[in-house]
């Protein structure tokens, strides 16, 4: 080139006009947030404000390193974050408080002739006429903009009306995952515990949950933090896409690799991920499990029969209940798996403190020895002998354990594998004396054996090779994976070997993708055994890394007690959502009975419809219900005390014999019973009516009452069903009110009858952490609220207001008030049921909080209740979570000394009306930023388990993370006694680290990580061990019957241009991707349906449609369509030739089914706790037909 | 020897996770108003795939870059052709539908709606017209991830075979991001007719003067990576600006920054600027060699004189040496230029993608035959095609790169593992001990200040006594009657 045409800085004036970009670049202002959406990456942003504007983002790049040896966590943040700042003054933003048009012009009306607002909203609802005229228009359009005090005032006025005639409990929140903006989730459900509403749960709904991990490690889920990735040195992908879905961790995988890690991708289509894959699996979707099958097959033949491992041995002895004891029963001349020995059944250890709650084990002499650690341990009197030690509970001696019984008598065994019938396989056993006689034991180890095939030499049938299509052998998975017989060996050899050389670095890391299923929990068992049979549980670099929807509020005991009121009422009223809406949005009227597609043995007592079932979970505790009863709960303590009642003991007495003779009933046995239905629905920070509600169309025809574009289901469980009430015409518009909080008009907005504007992420301030790393992050106000925006936890600080106000005539005292509480995990509740019996059936008596719902009886108060929303309440000292409590009284009265207050009734309180208090009230009692109090919790748990723990946290006893630091920079947590690992010196989390470095036991059973279930039910089903069961075939699921055209499975993977809904109507993203909703087709699939790129498509079945248009692509499998989770219907959708109708959204085509094992209750890990344990909202095993749009 | 020193840009491709982060913070920074809308001065291709503007590589259509004619270089499309016959219509610019007719949504409906028998919903409009569009038919990403394979990725002008796209056994897929490469031989400088481009001596950033540029397109047009864009509302050209008022201040570019998959690295390189010309007379596939010629050692006293008579700086100078981006290209020769046969000497380099192992497909997937890793030969990424994007088509140069980056994978993982370690397994692939710990940390424990090492500018020299106060009010114009 000339050098002519290169300028030098010499000549300034000639280049006077660079200030064009470089005055863009300035700017007035930067300040420090995040996104509180719902994907878990927890990014600390850089606000940049130029002219008062917020004008553009950046990640901060000031995360605290761990240590020199892991890469550092700068930039945070994806695509979707640096978008966000375009919603603050987008066309989409909510600015002003939104209703109804016939709603305002009802309310008006109504308030001039009432002058009270409780009594116009009741004229307005009890009309039918009226009532139809708005119910009957939402999503149609037709809003218009209100003021504060009008929406305000009728909110409060429907909230107070549906309590005082059905009950508090017919008050619902929903909003996800708090961890992201966890002050802004705590708003509304503060105000709902303190109102008696309802809390939802979100992430067994979502089908996040995994119920693999309260099955296995008695845990919701605890996973490692991404830096961990960066440890291990074998990784395999399964069903989750990490760049796409885990953008801002990506880079530990990407780097882990260049530490010599191996990545093995499994994944039916072409991914994201693929692309960092050394080995690409294309598993057929739904059946990983089948893989991992074979994959434990082998590395049991190799490493545990060929060869023996030491590493691998000593961790099943220790870590593992391999060892412990199995009684096998008999039936037809063969044997079967029964329940774990326990201790009270044997002489010598009878006497033992919940000795039925005490598993066994053999030593080496094949005697039978109660090791310590047993769940019955963690709940007796004596403490500190719930811990890891092999040592017997009775005589205090060593017990050397073992896993077999092998070289001694066999005995018969039959299982039974879905798709491959039953085998008789032989197994060693052994003959122990009980008080009841002599019963055939085995090992877990050995019945793990037989379940797998490796036959050790022993008879009956089992494969004699790998080349057998017999259970579980790697030809065996070939049918079901596509994955040639070969190559999976090679990995499965590649696995096991990098769990012996590297000392149990292997990692899964797992999602959505194998979680969305029917059988989503057999899938994880099957890889958790992976795992744990190469000892990569509880190391870094290792274990289940499962990333969907799994946030982790960090401080989470005091942010529990500020969120679920808890500081002045307990407990609290929490639902478990898919049980709510299979039943409300009454797709339980669409679902034939669970035997066709999940058969048991016998199905002997045990109702055989998921209603049924779940009728039954409620009445016998195990999973809560809302509304409870089919009456009011306040006129029900009004009842009892009109029939005598004095004490609460009475009032529950009382209530317990109507129940028992069936003259009040739990809602769930009439759901369609007029009142026994949601009324006034909240939500907030969440998209319920779309992309979280699964069976959308179910949602917009029974609940909110819309028009909705299509469902032809049918309605096949009449008769089916035996304990609910069936009503011949389902309710339509069960809801009386839909509130929406929202910065943006998504489809929830546009469903709800009153939307108020929210502040958006860079309008507020709040606390957000997550499990991908271990930083308190905050969010904070760049600009102040746009418009007439507020944030949430001043919009239901009004509601509150206006309720306490409205109250001084509707509830002029405190009220008593009943919730009816299930079972609780990590409570003596889950020591309850022994064995399953139903009071309703006559089998036993009724005793509330043993075989019934804790029936608790609690204080209303509702005038107070702004006063109490806004105080921080006595019961705040005394916390706990996970099972381990403290005391932090000391710290409550520092904070009233330091910290705002107000004062009423005559005493003054830690005024919370600032988020910023509310936060730093959280981070002071939180001993994840309160050193002192992590010591604590130590303390608190080495009582119980017996071994020193405190002095983990005995250097961090000083530390203290405040709001004020965090908004200066990330800074990281410290180790607690409420969390599995350990975070010390710069070491990156990884769960159960505390367990198997101190000994601290699993919340399982036994204590130890459970590859056995032994719950009945289970053995019913025949999953008691890892097992592979497939998809559930299309005949079975009616959705596609009768149709001859292009039948795909229909897949929703999360997707790379939105966090759920979010972003997805951004411009920025529309933009990058194809400018609104598209399905996914493979290019032979849509070539032979006569789809071209980019044509516009119908994809419906018998739960709705969706109009879109087609990404043609070979990069997706045959027999799949790809929607990614989850567009918005307000965006330039067409209206079907099917329907007539706009079409939907993904959910239009999905519908949930509930798997009645994850029902149960009171019986160790599987007890309830709020999204931790009940059955998830699979959507996977869904069906669907494409064709051109009017083709 | 002419000795000049440039800020450049390493992207590591292997690493590229394709989130297209780094082209969101370009655009909410510099190209988010009105005439700027489809630019995106930092775009991110899948390949293969067509990219942005659709199948801007075909220079058979767009006639952009240089051609070694009779050694000498001239501009493919101007060359002796008559360039004023051009002026005002550019026959080789493309098109809006090359591009994307940026489009919005009538969001506002979804509020001002009245109340019907079916939900509102917000409809597309374009920006350009502000008329509604039925169907949105293109965009910046159109073929992102192998959307509409067959019409897109199928077509990519680098692969020798087209079905490699539907083959199961063979398909592959990585990401491409790119930003203007602020070229040593800069085909948009050299066609201006207004010299209204020009590259800036102080850190070689290719700037349009936005006072000077008269619109006439013609930068556009020679442009063969197609970074230039025409404002349609100011009419005047706009390109990436390489984020100088960051990089001058020591931070690194607004994509480098954002780019949370860590792939970029910007540093500094020093090169001689009299071995251009000739360097890019050499055949096609000589070229990767003969750019690396073109950059010199930072520790040479030679070229630390030269650099040093021709003004750089001391501080620049050390950060020479530090500079990621010489340790990437041309101390271990992992980082590749992008179409060096285009001939303008790009300065943004690519280390290639390893891709998963190949398999077959018969009534099961199966793996071909490979160890832990899969070696050169069984990657399915053909050589052809990376040759062809990243070396003028020579296969050896890519094979190297893609060795060394699988030989520091094995080493590490033997070091991790604490096993024996083959330092045969290094050497066999041109590097050793220290190399391999010098790249180690570049690919992953290096931080923020390690992938970028950034020179501020020192600005003193230019009366910073008055500008300290002055500075930032440029822009206020004496009052005068009859503007």
């Amino acid at each position: 080139m000339s050098s002519g045409r290169i300028k030098d800085d010499r000549a300034p004036a000639d280049r006077g006009w660079e200030e064009f970009y470089r005055n863009r670049w300035q700017y007035d202002k930067v300040v420090r947030s995040s996104h509180g959406v719902n994907c878990t990456g927890g990014c600390s942003w850089m606000v940049h404000v130029k002219d008062g504007i917020v004008a553009w983002e950046l990640q901060a790049n000031d995360y605290p390193q761990f240590d020199g040896s892991i890469p550092n966590h700068e930039p945070r943040g994806c695509q979707r974050g640096i978008s966000f700042s375009w919603y603050l003054y987008s066309p989409l933003r909510v600015k002003y408080p939104y209703m109804r048009g016939a709603l305002i012009d009802l309310w008006k009306e109504a308030r001039q002739r009432f002058p009270d607002p409780v009594d116009a909203w009741q004229s307005i609802v009890e009309n039918p006429e009226s009532r139809k005229a708005y119910t009957g228009k939402r999503g149609m359009g037709g809003f218009r903009r209100a003021s504060w005090d009008d929406v305000v005032e009728l909110i409060a006025a429907s909230t107070l009306y549906t309590a005082k005639k059905y009950g508090p409990d017919r008050v619902i929140g929903f909003t996800p995952i708090p961890a992201m903006s966890m002050i802004s989730y705590a708003a509304g459900t503060r105000f709902l515990q303190l109102f008696g509403g309802v809390a939802m749960s979100f992430y067994d709904w979502y089908c996040d949950l995994p119920p693999a991990s309260p099955q296995i490690w008695g845990e919701q889920t605890d996973v490692n933090e991404s830096a961990d990735w960066y440890n291990a040195s074998y990784i395999v992908l399964c069903g989750s896409n990490v760049p796409m879905t885990r953008t801002p961790d990506a880079h530990f995988l990407t780097e882990a690799r260049y530490r010599g890690a191996k990545v093995v991708v499994m994944s039916p289509d072409y991914s994201q991920a693929t692309k960092f894959a050394d080995n690409w699996l294309p598993v057929e979707q739904g059946h990983d499990g089948a893989f991992w099958m074979a994959v434990n097959h082998v590395i049991l033949k190799e490493y545990y029969v060929d060869r023996q491992v030491p590493f691998f041995e000593e961790y099943a002895r220790k870590y593992t209940d391999l060892p412990f004891l199995v009684k096998l029963g008999e039936k037809d001349g063969v044997l079967l798996p029964g329940e774990f020995l326990r201790a009270d059944e044997l002489e010598r250890s009878a006497g033992i403190e919940h000795a039925d709650w005490t598993l066994c084990v053999a030593d080496g002499k094949g005697e039978v020895k109660i090791p310590h650690g047993s769940l019955g341990s963690r709940w007796s009197k004596a403490e500190g002998k719930w811990n890891l030690d092999m040592k017997d509970m009775v005589d205090g001696s060593e017990i050397d354990c073992r896993l077999t019984f092998l070289g001694g008598e066999t005995g018969r065994v039959r299982f039974r594998f879905e798709a491959d019938g039953d085998v008789v396989r032989e197994v060693p056993v052994r003959r122990v004396k009980t008080r009841n006689g002599e019963v055939t034991v085995t090992t877990v180890f050995d019945l793990l054996m037989a379940q797998f095939g490796v036959s050790r030499g022993l008879g009956g049938d089992y494969p004699q090779n790998y080349d057998e299509e017999k259970p579980f052998t790697p030809k065996w998975q070939e049918k079901y994976t596509g994955i040639a017989a070969g190559s999976m060996l090679k990995i499965a050899r590649e696995w096991a070997e990098n769990g012996e050389k590297s000392g149990g670095r292997n990692m899964i890391i797992v999602g959505a993708g194998i979680n969305h299923w029917f059988h989503n929990d057999l899938i994880y068992r099957a890889a958790i055994t992976s795992l744990i049979l190469t000892g990569s549980v509880g190391r870094n670099g290792a274990g289940l890394a499962h990333y969907v929807g799994q946030e982790k509020v960090v401080p989470l005991a005091p942010w529990t007690s500020i969120a679920m009121a808890q500081d002045w009422v307990k407990p609290s009223r929490l639902q478990n959502t898919p049980s709510f809406w299979y039943i409300h949005s009454d797709q339980w009227r669409y679902d034939r009975s669970f035997a066709d597609y999940f058969k048991p043995e016998t199905g002997e007592n045990m109702p055989l419809h998921a209603a049924d079932m779940n009728a039954k979970a409620v009445r016998l505790g195990w999973l809560p219900f809302a509304p409870h009863f089919n009456d009011s709960t306040l006129r029900l303590v009004d009842a009892a005390k009109a029939a005598g009642a004095r004490t609460d003991e009475e009032i529950r007495g009382w209530l317990v014999s109507r129940l028992k003779s069936g003259e009040t009933r739990f809602a769930i046995e009439d759901p369609d019973g007029e009142g026994n239905s949601p009324k006034v629905w909240f939500i907030w920070r969440g998209n319920a009516i779309s992309a979280s509600a699964k069976g959308h169309e179910f949602f917009l025809k029974h609940v909110i009452g819309a028009p909705n574009s299509s469902c032809t289901a049918k309605e096949v469980a009449k008769g089916a069903v035996k304990d609910l009430v069936w009503h011949e015409k389902a309710p339509e518009g069960k809801l009386d009110l839909v509130v929406d909080l929202n910065f943006r008009m998504d489809t929830s907005t546009l469903y709800s009858d009153i939307v108020l504007p929210a502040a958006t992420w860079y309008e507020k301030s709040d606390l957000n952490t997550t499990d991908m790393h271990s930083f308190v992050n905050c969010l904070d106000a760049a600009v102040p609220p746009s418009w007439e925006s507020k944030p949430d936890w001043k919009i239901f600080g009004l509601i509150a207001r206006k309720v306490s106000e409205l109250s001084v005539k509707h509830f002029p005292a405190p009220v008593k008030d009943i919730v009816a509480a299930p079972l609780l995990h990590d409570t003596p509740g889950e020591i309850a049921q022994r064995s399953v019996k139903d009071w309703k059936l006559g089998e036993c008596e009724p005793v509330p909080g043993k075989n019934m719902p804790n029936l608790a009886i609690v204080e209303r108060d509702y005038v107070n209740l702004y006063n109490r929303f806004l105080s921080v309440g006595p019961a705040m000292g005394h916390l706990g979570a996970h099972g381990v409590n403290w005391e932090a009284g000391d710290v409550h009265e520092k904070l009233l000394e330091t910290m705002p207050t107000r004062a009423w009734n005559g005493k003054t309180y830690i005024d919370l009306e600032d988020e910023k208090v509310v936060a730093d009230v959280i981070l002071a009692f939180a001993p994840e930023t309160n050193g002192e109090l992590a010591y604590r919790s130590y303390q608190s748990l080495e009582k119980r388990v017996g071994k020193p723990l405190s002095q983990i946290s005995a250097g961090d006893r000083n530390f203290r993370i405040t709001w004020e630091e965090i908004t200066q920079k990330p800074r990281r947590f410290i180790s607690t006694a409420v969390w599995s690992g350990l975070v010390n010196e710069g070491r990156p989390y990884a769960p159960y680290t505390l367990n198997v470095e101190y000994g601290v036991p699993w919340r399982t059973l036994s204590g130890r990580q459970s590859l056995y279930l032994d719950h009945p039910y289970y053995a019913e089903f025949h999953e008691g061990l890892p097992t592979f069961k497939g998809k559930i075939p299309p005949a079975l699921l009616d959705e596609t019957e009768g149709e001859t055209g292009l039948v795909l499975n229909f897949l929703t993977p999360h997707g790379k241009w939105s966090i759920h809904s979010t972003y997805s109507d951004n411009l920025r993203m529309l933009t990058l991707s194809r400018g609104g909703q598209v399905v996914w087709l493979n290019h032979e699939d849509a070539a032979g349906a006569g789809i071209g790129d980019n044509d516009p498509i119908e994809v419906y079945n018998a739960n709705g449609v969706v109009v879109c248009r087609a990404n043609v692509s070979s990069r997706i499998p045959k027999g799949a369509a790809v929607m990614y989770h989850a567009p918005e219907r307000t965006l330039d959708i067409k209206k079907s030739k099917k329907s007539g109708r706009r079409g939907g959204v993904h959910n239009s085509l999905s519908r949930i089914r509930l798997k009645p094992t994850l029902m149960l209750g009171g019986y160790a890990q599987f007890s309830f706790y709020f999204n931790y344990w009940g059955p998830t909202g699979v959507n996977r095993d869904c069906y669907v037909v494409v064709r051109k749009l009017g083709g | 020897m002419d000795v000049r020193a440039q800020l450049v840009m390493v992207f590591h491709l292997d690493k590229c996770i394709g989130c297209h982060t780094c082209s969101i913070s370009c655009k909410n920074i510099w190209t988010d108003r009105r005439g700027a809308e489809y630019m995106w001065w930092n775009n991110v291709e899948t390949r293969p795939g067509v990219g942005y503007p659709k199948k801007w590589e075909d220079q058979g259509t767009f006639k952009g870059g240089w051609v070694a004619d009779g050694g000498s270089l001239r501009l493919r499309a101007l060359g002796k052709g008559p360039t004023l016959l051009n002026m005002f219509f550019q026959p080789n610019m493309p098109k809006m539908e090359d591009y994307y007719e940026p489009f919005d949504f009538d969001y506002g409906n979804l509020y001002g709606a009245g109340e019907g028998t079916d939900q509102p919903v917000a409809e597309a409009f374009s920006q350009i017209s502000g008329r509604k569009i039925e169907k949105i038919q293109g965009g910046p990403n159109w073929d992102d991830d192998l959307s509409g394979s067959q019409l897109y990725a199928a077509k990519d002008v680098n692969l020798e075979e087209s079905r490699i796209v539907e083959e199961y056994g063979k398909m592959f897929m990585h990401y491409l991001p790119r930003i203007c490469n602020h070229c040593l031989n800069p085909a948009c400088v050299a066609s201006c007719p207004s010299r209204a481009i020009y590259k800036r001596g102080e850190d070689g950033v290719v700037l349009v003067d936005q006072n000077v540029c008269k619109g006439w397109r013609f930068c556009t047009s020679a442009c063969p990576y197609k970074k230039v864009y025409f404002n349609w509302d100011s009419g005047k050209a706009e390109k990436c600006i390489f984020c100088f008022p960051r990089t001058e201040t020591g931070q690194c570019n607004a994509c480098a920054h954002s780019c949370v998959g860590r792939i970029r690295y910007v540093g500094v390189l020093l090169y001689d600027a009299e071995k251009v010309e000739q360097a890019l007379l050499k055949p096609d596939d000589q070229l990767v060699e003969a750019h690396r010629a073109v950059i010199l050692d930072p520790r040479d006293s030679a070229v630390l004189e030269g650099a040093r008579k021709n003004g750089v700086s001391d501080l620049w100078l050390e950060a020479a040496v530090k500079s990621p981006v010489y340790a990437l290209v041309k101390e271990f020769g992992l980082a590749l230029p992008l179409h060096p046969e285009f001939r303008t000497l790009p300065m943004a380099y690519y280390i290639p993608s390893l891709s998963p192992v190949l398999s077959t497909l018969g009534d099961s997937h199966e793996l071909v035959e490979h160890g832990l890793f899969s070696a050169v030969d069984t990657l399915r990424a053909p050589l052809s095609y990376l040759a062809s994007l990243l070396s003028g088509g020579n296969r050896e140069v890519v094979a190297a790169v893609l060795a060394k980056l699988i030989a520091l994978r094995s080493f590490m993982r033997a070091r991790n593992l604490h096993q024996p370690m083959d330092d045969g397994i290094l050497r066999k692939a041109g590097l050793d001990e220290a190399a391999a710990a010098r790249l180690y940390r570049l690919f992953t424990i290096g931080g923020y200040d390690e992938r970028n090492v950034i020179p501020a500018q020192q600005r003193e020299e230019q009366d910073p006594y008055t500008r300290k106060g002055a500075g930032g009010f440029g822009i206020l114009k004496k009052a005068g009657r009859g503007r």
